[in-house]
């Protein structure tokens, strides 16, 4: 064990670095596709419903290897090879992103649809009935509301995305997975390496958890 | 002039058609209590005057300006909607206060948010904001209210809720106040206090519309009575006449279980 963190350590560090910088880009655009299409499910349009519902359902019913894998060698084929129009790269950081934003995205989506609607519909009226336009009924007195049931499936969403960058070993990103798998390659020392990535992992997952704890409390403040 | 005027209002979910040609006017300071059986569709009358449903066809006038005519007006704007709803105000049977707000933030918060749009609001913020937080202050002051201005609504009892959503809705000076079951949600304890803050409004002339099973009050403090069923407005007049003379067979039948209450 000391054997590997004196010698590869540093470098397993540096993975876990880019798993993390993959992990706050992914969930950072998948926020924002989560709220685009959560709230394009609950408005009243029922154009707007029905895309926000196939997005969801069909990023839902894929495995997340599977998208990795169209993103990374699918889309550039489609583009260069079929279309014939060349010159498109993707880095594995960016098709990883891409896959991660959606896929967490997806999840996030369901997560707000489902928080908004759990907000009584009175909230919606007495703002209505205030003259307020729907959009800042929803920001001003909807939101805030299902932002506070949303929080525990929200963290729990972050954590899962966390462990899903794992997934993007497959396209040569190198994160904590795919940079171990290295180490063992090159040390034979599969107990200590893999115990090392997961003891990684568990540290920042456990500190993520406690910072959430706190935050949900400080929010829930001034409430029952 | 009638302050309201309501014609020939219609309105159908589906198959089921709710309110049948409803008309009926009241005059500045008037209180009208509506009175009806469960179903009657009391709640989807006063949602059509607040615009949080659309009839079907029918008119509504306010100071004998056409605020909405169901025929030209099927696509109104969501802006045309919410300038249009600012005639009236709405208290709601279940309150309906914002839990993220204290009482004074629930009074003040559409005003404040309304300000925005005003062209002088970037150079007077702090003063405009101060202005409504006084007027907001001098609202809770009239219900009783003031030294709770800084609770969360679940800090308070469902009485006090209930005031403080009406002096919400007073808040926007709107030219109609309705209301609609204001007191059902609440404990027989707590009705007294909620009825005293609109009978307080009454006196001091304020329009309201008032759904109620509170017949008592109805008769004292309204100045005419809607008994409404299945849709229709089945009698209507000065509330004496009607809650203790009614006419019709099925206004007494409905009154008829009320006798007992102490009346
Ligand atoms: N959005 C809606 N969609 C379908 N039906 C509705 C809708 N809103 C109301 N209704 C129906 O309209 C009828 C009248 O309802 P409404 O709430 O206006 O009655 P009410 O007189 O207020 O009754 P209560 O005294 O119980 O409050 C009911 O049969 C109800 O089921
Ligand atoms: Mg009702």
């Amino acid at each position: 064990m000391i054997q590997i963190l004196v010698g590869f350590g540093p470098m397993m560090l540096k993975a876990l670095g880019q798993t993390l910088l993959l992990a706050l880009l992914g969930l950072f655009f998948a926020c924002i596709i989560g709220l685009i299409f959560g709230l394009m499910n609950v408005v009243k349009n029922k154009a707007c419903n029905i895309i926000a519902t196939i997005f969801v359902d069909v990023i839902r019913g894929v495995p997340m290897i599977v998208l990795a894998y169209f993103i990374f060698f699918g889309i550039p084929y489609l583009w260069n090879n079929m279309l014939g129009i060349g010159g498109m790269t993707l880095t594995a950081l960016t098709a990883g992103t891409i896959c991660l934003a959606l896929n967490c995205g997806a999840y996030m989506a369901e997560i707000i649809r489902a928080g908004i609607q759990s907000v009584d519909k009175g909230q919606m009226e007495a703002a209505r009935s205030l003259g307020l336009s729907y959009g800042v009924a929803m920001r001003k007195v909807v939101l805030p509301q299902a932002i506070r049931t949303m929080i525990p499936s929200i963290i729990n969403q972050f954590i899962i995305t966390l462990k899903d960058t794992s997934i993007l070993s497959v396209i040569g990103f190198p994160e904590l997975v795919n940079t171990t798998k290295n180490v063992v390659g090159i040390t034979f020392k599969s107990f200590q390496a893999w115990a090392l990535a997961g003891l990684m992992y568990l540290v920042v997952i456990i500190a993520l958890s406690r910072l959430a704890k706190m935050l949900e409390r400080r929010l829930n403040r001034g409430r029952e | 002039m009638s302050i309201l005027e309501i014609n020939h209002i219609e309105k159908s979910f589906g198959q089921a058609h709710i309110l049948r040609d409803i008309s009926f006017e009241m005059e500045q300071g008037q209180t009208v209590a509506i009175i009806g059986s469960s179903g009657s569709g009391k709640t989807t009358l006063l949602r059509c005057i607040n615009f949080l449903e659309t009839p079907d066809s029918g008119t509504i006038r306010v100071n004998g300006d056409v605020i909405l005519d169901a025929a030209v007006d099927k696509n109104l704007t969501d802006k045309e909607k919410r300038d249009r709803r600012l005639h009236f105000g709405m208290v709601f049977q279940s309150f309906n206060l914002f839990p993220q707000y204290t009482a004074l933030e629930n009074v003040t918060l559409a005003r404040k948010l309304m300000a925005r749009e005003r062209e002088d609001y970037k150079a007077n913020k702090k003063a405009i904001n101060q202005e409504i937080d006084a007027i907001g202050e001098e609202l809770l002051r009239q219900i009783g209210l003031y030294e709770r201005k800084d609770y969360y609504p679940h800090q308070l009892s469902g009485g006090q809720q209930q005031r403080v959503a009406i002096a919400r809705a007073l808040a926007l000076e709107p030219d109609i106040l309705c209301f609609d079951e204001p007191t059902s949600a609440l404990d027989p304890e707590l009705t007294g206090e909620v009825l005293k803050v609109i009978r307080s409004l009454a006196d001091k002339n304020m329009t309201m519309i008032i759904v109620t099973h509170e017949m008592a009050f109805a008769r004292d403090v309204a100045d005419k009575v809607i008994f409404m069923d299945e849709g229709v407005i089945v009698e209507m007049g000065d509330s004496n006449e009607v809650i203790n003379n009614p006419k019709q067979e099925r206004t007494k039948q409905f009154l008829s279980r009320y006798t007992n209450e102490g009346m």
